[in-house]
């Protein structure tokens, strides 16, 4: 009745005083978050957060359950998104311009330096959680009960981030990035070693075809630097986002992360910003079901509410704010003190000794060392398609959302990474002092190295370990255990040895002061 | 009756008509793949050609041993004649380094003899020969993209 008396200018400040409150309400829909209702509202009506559930079980809040790793794994990929983004701005990807803009951006621009180290660190950052996130979901069984596929995912996000981190790595175009490429274009060739054993190079020369086309030619040169540019801006991100985005969706739709079956809240947790009392009936007050909360798996019991959960809004969300200030200063802080590698210009008539690859290839490269294609084709394939099918060879379905599933999972994972580093270090020890066939019998035909070399026998031991402990259990995911800690342990330990312990000539040295000068 | 008609052909025409049609779509699909893939290869290339020259017989008296660096290559002369062999290592496509005892690869210590032949190491297959030849000039002419059995030395008649 009063707009009546108001004159139009009266209506216009009302609305400039409101201004504020109008658009958040808009923003947020449903207005301030403020009582239960709306802030479960805020949650599904947003585009960002409704894939997330209105409300967030317990246990998925409990740091000590998922240590926060494929958050921290999320928050640094957008850290390197940023932060290429901004190394765009003065990138230039050709061979003449390349290496001395990014010595423009480290010397040169404002911040670059800092810029340039953040992205270097958070993409490597991302290898290290993105696997530690794996070992997580492992051990705590969350990759069954409907989540077989997102495991999947999960293997091809890892590839994926190896993928991305490894042609980061060449776009500099110095004296690192040239090898790598040239070592990595090689790998892509080793197929040849085989057909060359099978006399049908001639034919199907499948090895030299995917290296020509990865880099556009036979040898690494200006064709090359575009493609890779190409994988490590668009390709690869455009991948890497879309599984992402089915990794997040398939997490939503089979009922949030893993719990125990049998779950008590502990007092602590009296601290979460707590649902209402219930106040009785078949479907409590406080509560509205929607099409949007049906789920895989055990749905809960229909006339009591939802056990054990609290309001996403806040309680979930200022957990990952946190996880996430907490994943950029770590990150800033590390950059801050450690610079990414700069070395002189690419020089193809000089390779580095030794030439590695980036740390995160090293184990590989000690297996190259063996076998060409075993160590970069063969054995790596093998890794991927065992983890990949880990779901659907251990399909029991107890334990899950327990660490180590139980007492006996525990030992099996401590006797594994016993087993495994002694087995390791005494392969690595053996072929140390004595070498290998080729030592000791200088016209051994390649074939039979590549069949028998120190790689393949430790893939063959983790094999027949795993089935023995199968075997000895009767649980396959006693198996699986054994199978997932001694890949872990054999990926540290060659990581390591690649990385320390190898110099000039790929010779065993226990330390860098004792490498030769030259 | 036209029911019956139909199972003893086996097939209607509007199954036939359909399954053409989704194997034309597949076919044509599959050739724009195909296509798209051919891109991928250049048809020229910025490279430099594999066939080179590296100056008069002259100049290479027997004992010399040349690395040309920029080209991955060791011209070797003996009393018996010029041979090349390339630098490349089978490995991963390190450059080898001469040694007393033959050539050695600083990546990962692929080990050959004198000879190119491997001894030690990772690499699959011995370095190769490359051949070389006697232009009309009379300079020499290495090509890298050609390789010769062990043992193929030019002879010259000076």
């Amino acid at each position: 009745m009063n707009e009546l008396k108001q004159s139009g200018i009266d209506v216009f400040k009302h609305n400039i005083k409101s201004l504020l409150g109008s658009f958040a309400g808009s923003f947020l829909r449903s207005g301030k978050p403020t009582s239960d209702k709306s802030r479960a509202a805020a949650m599904f009506n947003n585009f960002f957060l409704h894939v997330q559930g209105v409300k967030t079980h317990i246990n998925t809040l409990r740091p000590t359950y998922t240590l926060g790793l494929g958050l921290i794994s999320f928050f640094l990929l957008i850290i390197t998104v940023i932060s290429g983004v901004l190394l765009m701005v003065y990138y230039s990807p050709s061979i003449e311009h390349g290496y001395t803009s990014v010595k423009d951006i480290n010397y040169v621009v404002f911040a670059g330096k800092l810029i340039r180290n953040v992205h270097k660190w958070a993409g490597e950052g991302m290898i290290i959680f993105v696997l530690l996130h794996m070992a997580r979901v492992f051990y705590t069984s969350s990759y069954k009960q409907g989540r077989e596929f997102n495991w999947v995912v999960g293997i091809v996000l890892l590839i994926l981030t190896f993928g991305i981190n490894l042609s980061g790595y060449m776009l500099p175009w110095d004296q690192l990035s040239y090898w790598a490429l040239v070592i990595v274009a090689n790998i892509i060739q080793s197929p040849k070693e085989i057909t060359d054993s099978l006399g049908i190079t001639k034919f199907f020369d499948v090895g030299v075809f995917s290296k020509e086309l990865f880099l556009g030619g036979l040898t690494a040169g200006k064709e090359s630097l575009t493609r890779v540019y190409l994988l490590h801006i668009m390709l690869l991100p455009i991948f890497l986002f879309i599984f992402l985005g089915v990794h997040f969706w398939r997490i939503r739709k089979d009922g949030g992360l893993t719990k125990p079956d049998v779950f008590e809240p502990k007092p602590i947790d009296a601290g979460l910003a707590a649902l209402p009392e219930k106040r009785g009936g078949i479907f409590p007050t406080n509560k509205t079901y929607g099409l949007m909360e049906l789920a895989h798996g055990r749905t809960p019991v229909v006339d009591r509410d939802v056990e054990n959960t609290v309001l996403s809004w806040p309680n979930l969300l200022i957990a990952e704010a946190a996880l996430f200030v907490l994943c950029l200063a770590g990150v800033i802080a590390y950059s801050f003190f450690i610079d990414a590698p700069l070395k002189e210009l690419a020089n193809p008539m000089i390779p580095e000794n030794p030439a590695k690859a980036p740390w995160y290839f090293l184990g590989l490269q000690e297996l190259l060392s063996y076998s060409a294609f075993m160590g970069g084709v063969g054995l790596p394939g093998l890794a991927l398609l065992g983890l990949a099918l880990i779901p659907y060879l251990d399909k029991e379905p107890y334990h899950v959302g327990i660490w180590f599933s139980n007492k006996q999972g525990k030992r099996i994972a401590l006797e594994s990474l016993v087993v495994s580093t002694i087995v390791i270090i005494g392969l690595l020890a053996f072929v140390i002092n004595f070498g290998w066939f080729r030592n000791w019998w200088p016209n051994v035909p390649q074939m039979l190295i590549t069949l028998i070399n120190p790689g393949n026998i430790w893939v063959g031991f983790m094999i027949v370990w795993s089935l023995y402990v199968i075997k000895r259990t009767g649980s396959t995911r006693m198996g699986a255990i054994a199978l997932f800690t001694m890949f872990l342990i054999s990926f540290l330990i060659y990581t390591y040895v690649g990385t320390e312990l190898r110099g000039p000539n790929w010779d065993f040295f226990w330390s860098k002061s004792q490498w030769p000068i030259h | 009756m036209s029911n019956e008609t139909h199972e003893k052909t086996g097939m209607s025409r509007r199954d036939f008509l359909g399954l053409a049609s989704l194997g034309a779509a597949v076919i044509s699909s599959l050739t724009v793949l195909a296509g798209t893939f051919r891109m991928f290869k250049a048809n020229v290339r910025y490279e430099e050609s594999t066939k080179f020259k590296i100056g008069k017989a002259e100049e290479f008296p027997a004992g010399t041993v040349k690395k040309l660096d920029d080209k991955g290559v060791f011209i070797l002369s003996k009393d018996d004649g010029i041979y090349a062999i390339s630098a490349i290592c089978t490995h991963l496509g390190c450059i080898v380094n001469q040694v007393d005892w033959g050539f050695q690869c600083p990546c990962h210590g692929s080990r050959y003899n004198e000879h190119g032949k491997v001894i030690g190491g990772p690499a699959p297959r011995s370095l190769e020969w490359l051949e070389i030849s006697e232009a009309v000039d009379g300079s020499l002419e290495v090509d890298t993209a050609k390789s010769v059995p062990v043992g193929t030395k030019l002879k010259l008649y000076a």
